[in-house]
């Protein structure tokens, strides 16, 4: 028996750490966003992605729950939600 | 071919044989023998292979984990402090799933410091994931490298081998070892195909990070590998039995006129062959004694003990390493292997010899099962001077 032999390259994208965020996560409410990318720019993970206004979103695989794009938005259209563990597995 | 050879020149012999492509190792007392016949060995031409000079233990682990990554047979050997130098990497080349086979001479591990043999050195690195076998004669050790690559390069294992045997008393005895031919050696171990390799053309990543999500499965794959390793060792020496002649049995164990013993030592290595004497000297004054040899002492048979034990009034365990602040290291896989069984020996007693080169005599033996008797004891150090004992320093 072998497990895990991570082996094949970009594979640390099979890595879900998203499971480690432990409270909160972003909800993206689409309604008064303009488009300007801070949230995009300034994610760690680089999990958010989007183009147009109010199409952003991010990628719960990924995402760690720091907040960082709710801080940043300049119209509040992020907010952090709080996050049980019935949450995290839909 | 029936020859007579210093040990460490019997095992460079059988690494010969064994064809590996990539050598490397550092001088340590008492393994340095058996790495400099093998470089003789390459620079006259008799063995095609790339010697490989590093500037430590660590380094030289580390080129040999590189060079079976990328697919080639490889060889290193070390003794005591050079061992626990390598220590990280070896947790690595197990990890990683690399087939090697590496000779262990063993040594005690400073400080203070001493060169003389103990098996500290192999028995510290028991949870690195390698497979360990215990030679009691040059013999032994001669063939259980040979079976070592069988064993390590097997689809189903692909775990790496440490050949442990007694430095100085093993690596530097002159004995009779039959070294056998190259023809017969190649029939029984077909040149090294890797399952994965580091490959340009084809490229992947070998120890990559293992978050929380991937760890413990790598874990439990080599642990579950493990109870495949104790079913393989027997196959393998019914094998090696029908090319070459000699006959380990099960290759796990070795049973000394256990069949009626009251009394039995358990233990492991050189120490075994005065062992036997013992035993025959007792048998001949109709002392009912045996010997248990282990010689898997990872993974350990549980369940070969429990069978050729169970019915065994008495148990020594001799260990030549302890487990400071514990029972011996041997003594624990003894005890543990009846734990919560339905028969048990009445006594598992549990005896500490031969630290740091002492004689282990026949005197020590007899010692020992003069003191296995209806109350057991646990860590008891045989040929112990009290005298030394008495330094005190400070207040």
């Amino acid at each position: 028996m072998f497990g895990p032999l991570i082996v094949k390259p970009g594979s640390s994208k099979g890595d879900k750490t998203g499971s480690w965020r432990i409270k909160s996560s972003p909800r993206f409410l689409r309604k008064n966003c303009i488009g300007c990318k801070m949230c995009l720019a300034v994610c760690p993970e680089g999990c958010i992605e989007g183009k147009e206004k109010n199409t952003y979103s991010c990628d719960y695989n990924y995402c760690k729950g720091c907040g960082l794009c709710a801080l940043v938005c300049p119209k509040d259209d992020i907010v952090m939600q709080e996050e049980t563990a019935e949450d995290k597995k839909k | 071919m029936r020859e007579f050879l210093e040990g460490s020149r019997a095992v460079a012999e059988a690494v010969r044989l064994c064809k590996p492509g990539v050598i490397s190792a550092y001088p340590i007392t008492p393994q340095t023998h058996i790495v400099e016949e093998l470089a003789q060995m390459v620079a006259n031409g008799e063995l095609n292979a790339q010697f490989v000079n590093v500037e430590s233990e660590h380094s030289a682990a580390s080129v040999v984990l590189g060079a079976v990554a990328t697919g080639v047979r490889a060889f290193t050997a070390t003794s005591s402090q050079g061992l626990l130098y390598m220590a990280e990497v070896l947790f690595n080349i197990a990890g990683l799933r690399l087939p090697l086979v590496l000779t262990c001479a063993n040594r005690a591990i400073s400080a203070p410091i001493n060169i003389w043999n103990d098996q500290q050195d192999s028995v510290s690195l028991r949870d690195s994931g390698w497979i360990q076998l215990y030679a009691e004669n040059n013999q032994e050790a001669v063939d259980f490298h040979l079976m070592g690559y069988r064993l390590s390069e097997d689809k189903t294992i692909m775990l790496p081998v440490m050949v442990c045997m007694d430095g100085f008393i093993l690596t530097h005895g002159m004995e009779t070892v039959d070294i056998p031919d190259q023809a017969k050696v190649d029939k029984f171990l077909p040149p090294y195909k890797a399952l994965y390799k580091l490959d340009p053309t084809a490229p992947l990543t070998m120890g990559l990070l293992a978050d929380p999500d991937y760890y413990l499965e790598t874990r439990f794959a080599i642990q579950e590998t493990f109870k495949d390793v104790l079913k393989l060792i027997p196959k393998i020496n019914v094998e090696f039995s029908s090319h070459f002649g000699r006959d380990y049995h099960d290759g796990l164990v070795e049973e000394y006129r256990t069949k009626d013993a009251e009394k039995v030592i358990v233990a492991m290595g050189s120490v075994c062959g005065t062992i036997k004497q013992a035993v025959d000297e007792l048998r001949s004054k109709g002392k009912r004694v045996g010997l248990l040899k282990i010689i898997s002492y990872r993974p350990f048979p549980y369940a070969r003990v429990y069978e050729i034990l169970k019915d065994v009034a008495r148990v020594a365990v001799l260990d030549k390493a302890v487990s400071l602040g514990a029972y011996a290291p041997l003594a624990v896989e003894i005890k543990a292997a009846f734990f919560g069984k339905k028969k048990s020996p009445k006594v598992i007693s549990s005896f500490v010899a031969g630290l740091g080169g002492r004689d282990i005599t026949l005197d020590s033996i007899k010692e020992i099962l003069r003191k296995l008797t209806q109350k057991e004891v646990s860590l008891e150090f045989i040929d112990l001077k009290p005298e030394l004992l008495r330094e005190e320093y400070g207040e």
